[in-house]
């Protein structure tokens, strides 16, 4: 038979590189829902996942941090707006903007609480279709040159997984044209627009590139067996990008 | 235009988990002076021409069956708001 | 504190033995309420009758259907006790799974509730089933829903099927489970009663199993999560008991509201709690509330329990104690812990912003007492209110009008049949886009599937399966099936076919079926007739489960799924659980490689009647499909070990609509065609291609076996003697379903007729 990759077999990723020790913190607030994921994606990247309470107030020695998606505080008032005001957001904050320029990586409910935090523009809002929406999305890389996507070719292809509820990008125009002009659309739809975001665009950069956010979820599609079409890996590549920035910048 | 504005709120017997929410953290941003929160929703129905008597019975109506679910929401308030300058 | 209301004490009601109670408004029967004086030996107080009104309603005590579901405990083998940890009784029964883990899984139902109110009704049953869980030591990771509608084009079902859809979604998906399979059935005798049925499954490590108990005298009693508000007051015996009657809105008593994320919070400070050890026993809050919460952990354990009820924390502070005692609040647990463990306890709590109230202690007095400010206002023996309610042999019998149904035949009824190719095209297009054969991506698609990271197939293959262990891989199966036609034409077959279809989808996944649990949807069990249905399909199904070998460890039963006299079809919702060593062995219902070879396993008779054809013609009469459990536990054998040994890339159940529905089904997987040749198949079964294709004989699979396994394949069917042919190959280039000699259908127009029908009457 064609063989079909052993599930929950690591040793074909990046273990045993000189990435390992790197340190990736992953951020839980009450709600948060993926982060054990996002820890195991970490962990298959070939680095050490670490916890981060959203009440503590230290990032202890993390080299970045993932904000997973999620329904933190139930995604109440509007999502993100209530984690946003959490001790460690106030931590990481302050960290993305140093100027170590944290990595940090927001995932769907990471997304809407970093545009809450203001670190990344614009925001979302209920998908045009008013449902949720769970599917296997096909993305374009758009900008290749972020902490979090260095290992993508640009205008590469990938297929990852999408579920929300309130994932509709919106931006007033003078915005989009600066995210555009600046290159700052990191990830756009393919094929078609599952929630109605402007410009098609599915997740953005700041201007260091340090700081990225989407709507899609590659931490759902980061081991055989598990990801899209039972086969994808296709995420993969967001968590190896940090690990080869780590290690081709300050590190 | 003139517009009719329809306010809708959980049933005060009924457990609204949002206002649950937001009243929770409130005082983590130093807000102590509030105990309860409950999270309705507005509605504004624009109407071309005069709010006569038998519109603001429709917007009633509407409001009783469409915009609010009787199980659980109670329509609060219905009213006309005076045109945008 | 101030009384707004009269506190109807032990002491008051011993001195007025004459006052009147309103033991009827709350569900109870006359002679009930007169059992309750005679165990009390004078008038229970006002609280004492709500907590028997609820804890003797139909929904919690099973009255009527006790004395049937005996046997499901009667009919079970020393080797099918083997892996059950915990069975029937507890919150939901524990299956072992090896290594030290184990799994506990149930269905239930949440019918009445979402009939009112479509999405709060959906949303507080995944709620409460996945509470249930909990309560057992176990992290919940993935839910499934076997969901029932009336006619399609019903002006009231797109309000259902919306708010059912969205709030199993709303809820569940702010849980991060998995939702992994289900059924979407219309028929037009669920109009005005859809089923909402909702499974839960959670793992754990066998030291973590809780039980609901209250055991060591002097142990803490403590309610936590959620306030306590006016919720469902009353529902458990009103909503849940009694038909709807339009006339009578008043009835209807509050809707409970669901809030997911107090849920999710609550999951984790559970797990939190068993993984330190913190709680010696623990119980979830779901019908009954308080009421059923007190008296199954005082009855459970040492037998006694005293509890302050001012002491619990309110929503709505007008709430009387029986309505305290009563309310269906959700996202509440009640557990008991150990002085030493208090503190502890309590730093949990805490951490994750949980209220929580003690509420008193165990004791050894046999006696369950609540007070009230003090004063004591229950005073009873806990088994009574729990475990020892009424009992009734309610009188049942065979329907006269069925044996008129029965010889009611589909051939018989000279309904025009498709034979040539082109009409057998369009027979295949029309059963591929009708409402129970379409596709339901659009209902699946607002369940997140990928949450956790460990499903390893989901709807719409046969069944979904979730890894448990990330080292070896080890995981679960699990399908829901129920043919309501089926049962109706014949309630015991009809429960077997239910199992028979469901074990059969864990095995065509390629796990092995280990546990049985049911959701028994019925009519009013004060119709002789329906109480025959239910009778049967518990006889049926609990034989069934002894010849497969799978014992039901949990379930839950519906009872007055009926809109004025008529009764829905009996709906018995079977889910079965298997097991894997490794699910990276699962095989996907979809084929995919170029040039394999589809083989069809088993035979097939000309079963039309009850089928998705039939029913497409309007048609409901004769028998169903005839049941073969040594069969099926054949075929099972077989597509266990193709899976096993890689024999096989693709395997597909032949069930509702036959092998019609699983060629599209299995070619539309992964868009890639097929030619299939079915005349020397027809010739040796000695029937039409038409009754080929949409016969619904039991005991069926094709499956898709690479050129390098085909000789291995073929020798393990016939050393085991079991029907094999091979009908055709994997096309992948030609992006069509072929049936030589009689049609091609494009894939995009199979797909086409496939997709659009939800999305055409639900936007």
């Amino acid at each position: 038979m064609t063989e079909t990759p052993l599930i929950g077999a690591v040793s074909s990723t990046a273990t045993g590189t000189p990435l390992t020790g790197a340190r990736i913190g992953v951020v839980t607030f009450p709600g948060t829902l993926d982060d054990r994921d996002a820890a195991r994606a970490v962990r298959l990247a070939g680095a050490t996942a670490v916890d981060l309470w959203h009440g503590d107030t230290s990032l202890g020695d993390v080299d970045a941090v993932v904000i997973p998606g999620g329904f933190s505080y139930g995604d109440y008032l509007r999502a993100g707006a209530i984690a946003r005001f959490a001790p460690m957001m106030g931590q990481i904050i302050k960290a993305a903007n140093s100027d170590a320029r944290l990595p940090v990586l927001g995932i769907c409910n990471g997304f809407q609480i970093l545009t809450e935090s203001h670190l990344l523009p614009g925001s979302m809002v209920k998908n045009d279709h008013l449902k949720f929406i769970c599917r296997e999305q096909v993305l374009r890389v758009e900008n290749n040159t972020t902490a979090w996507t260095n290992q993508y070719a640009a205008g590469e292809q990938i297929t990852i997984v999408l579920k929300n509820q309130d994932g509709q990008y919106v931006a007033d125009e003078k915005t989009l044209d600066e995210l555009e002009g600046e290159g700052r659309v990191a990830f756009r739809y393919v094929g078609w627009n599952p929630n109605g975001s402007r410009r098609d665009i599915a997740g953005i950069t700041n201007a260091a590139g340090n700081v990225v956010g989407l709507m899609p979820h590659p931490e759902h599609a980061v081991e055989p067996g598990f990801g899209p079409d039972h086969t994808g890996t296709d995420g993969l590549g967001f968590f190896t990008s940090v690990l080869a920035h780590l290690v081709g910048g300050k590190k | 235009m003139p517009r009719i504005v329809v306010d809708v709120m959980p049933k005060p017997e009924i457990l609204d988990p949002q206002g649950k929410a937001i009243v929770g953290s409130l005082p983590r941003l130093g807000f102590t002076a509030f105990s309860g929160v409950r999270q309705g929703k507005r509605f504004e129905l624009t109407v071309d021409g005069e709010v006569t008597d038998a519109v603001l019975a429709q917007a009633r109506e509407a409001a009783e069956t469409l915009l609010s679910n009787p199980v659980i929401e109670d329509v609060v308030n219905v009213e006309v708001v005076a045109d945008r300058p | 504190m101030s009384q707004k209301f009269n506190i109807d004490t032990v002491e008051h009601a011993a001195a007025t033995p004459d006052t009147e109670l309103p033991w009827a408004e709350l569900g109870l029967k006359r002679n009930e309420f007169d059992d309750v004086v005679k165990l009390l030996g004078r008038r229970p107080t006002a609280a004492e009758l709500a907590m028997y009104s609820v804890m003797w309603s139909e929904h919690c005590s099973y009255k009527s259907s006790k004395v049937h579901l005996k046997q499901f405990g009667d009919k079970v083998t020393a080797e099918m006790k083997m892996d059950m940890l915990v069975g029937i009784g507890e919150n939901a029964g524990v299956t072992n799974l090896g290594d030290g883990w184990a799994v506990t899984f149930k269905v239930e139902s949440h019918n009445h509730p979402s009939f009112v109110e479509p999405y709060q009704g959906a949303a507080t049953g995944i709620g409460g089933i996945v509470r249930d869980i909990i309560s057992m030591g176990a992290r919940p990771v993935a839910v499934m829903d076997p969901l029932r509608f009336g006619a399609i084009d019903h002006p009231d079902t797109a309000r259902l099927v919306h708010g059912i859809v969205s709030g199993i979604g709303g809820y569940g998906n702010s849980l991060g489970l998995p939702n992994i399979g289900g059924e979407v059935v219309f028929d037009d005798v669920y109009q005005a009663n859809p089923l909402v049925n909702a499974l839960a499954v959670g793992v754990m490590r066998h030291e973590d199993i809780r039980l609901a108990n209250a055991s060591g005298v002097g142990n803490r009693v403590v309610l936590f999560g959620a306030r306590t508000g006016g919720d469902g007051i009353g529902g458990a015996s009103v909503l849940a008991s009694e038909s709807f009657d339009d006339t009578k809105p008043s009835k209807r008593p509050a809707v409970q509201v669901g809030d997911p994320f107090a849920e999710k919070v609550l999951i984790e400070c559970c797990l939190e709690l068993f993984k330190g050890s913190l709680v010696e026993g623990i119980q979830d809050l779901g019908a009954a509330g308080i009421s059923c919460a007190t008296s199954e952990l005082a009855s459970n354990g040492d037998g006694g329990m005293e509890v302050e009820l001012t002491s619990v924390l309110l929503r709505d502070p007008t709430l009387t104690p029986g309505e305290i005692l009563m309310s269906e609040s959700q996202e509440r647990m009640m557990a008991v812990v150990s002085p030493a463990n208090a503190a502890a306890f309590e730093a949990v709590m805490d951490k994750w912003a949980v209220e929580y109230s003690w509420l008193g202690e165990v004791t050894d007095t046999g006696r369950l007492i609540i007070n009230w400010d003090g004063a004591t206002i229950v005073d009873v023996d806990p088994r009574t209110v729990a475990h020892e309610g009424p009992t009734y042999h309610r009188p049942f019998h065979r329907p006269e009008w069925l044996d008129g149904v029965q010889s009611n035949t589909f051939r018989a009824s000279g309904t025009a049949l498709p034979a040539t190719g082109l009409e057998l095209k369009a027979a295949v297009v029309e059963l591929v886009s009708s409402p129970n054969m379409c596709d339901k991506s659009w209902v699946t698609n607002q369940y997140d599937r990928f949450v956790g990271g460990n499903t390893a197939l989901a709807a719409p293959d046969d069944a979904g399966v979730i890894r448990v262990d990330e080292q070896t891989g080890m995981g679960v199966a699990l399908s829901t099936d129920a043919n309501g036609r089926y049962a109706y034409l014949d309630p015991y077959t009809g429960a077997q076919l239910a199992l028979a279809e469901s074990y059969r989808n864990v095995a065509t996944a390629g796990a092995v079926p280990m546990a049985v649990t049911d959701c028994l949807n019925f009519g009013s069990p004060e119709d002789p007739e329906v109480m025959w249905q239910f009778a049967e399909a518990v006889r049926g199904l609990s034989d069934a489960c002894m010849e497969l070998g799978v014992p039901v460890t949990g379930g839950n039963v519906s009872l007055y799924n009926q809109t004025g006299s008529t009764p829905i079809h009996p709906t018995p919702v079977v889910g079965v659980l298997g097991k894997f060593d490794d699910v990276a062995r699962r095989t996907p219902s979809g084929w995919r490689e170029d040039g394999q070879a589809i083989y069809l396993l088993g035979t097939t008779a000309d079963e039309l009647d009850g089928s998705e054809f039939a029913n497409l013609r309007g048609h409901l009469g004769g028998l169903p499909p005839r049941v073969d459990l040594a069969r099926e536990r054949e075929l099972g054998q077989i597509l266990i070990n193709a899976s096993r040994d890689g024999m096989v890339d693709a395997a597909h159940d032949l069930s509702e609509g036959g092998l019609a529905a699983a060629l599209v089904e299995s070619s539309l997987r992964y868009n890639t065609g097929a030619r299939i040749a079915l005349d020397e198949v027809a010739a040796r079964d000695g029937v039409d291609v038409f009754t080929l294709l949409f016969s619904e004989t039991q005991g069926r699979a094709i499956v898709a076996v690479p050129r390098s396994e085909e000789v291995r394949f073929n020798d393990m069917c016939t050393a085991r003697r079991f029907p094999v042919a091979r009908i055709g190959v994997v096309d992948a280039e030609s992006g069509s379903l072929e049936l030589q000699g009689q049609f091609s259908a494009p894939l995009d127009e199979l797909r086409e007729a496939h997709e659009g029908t939800l999305p055409k009457y639900f936007g």
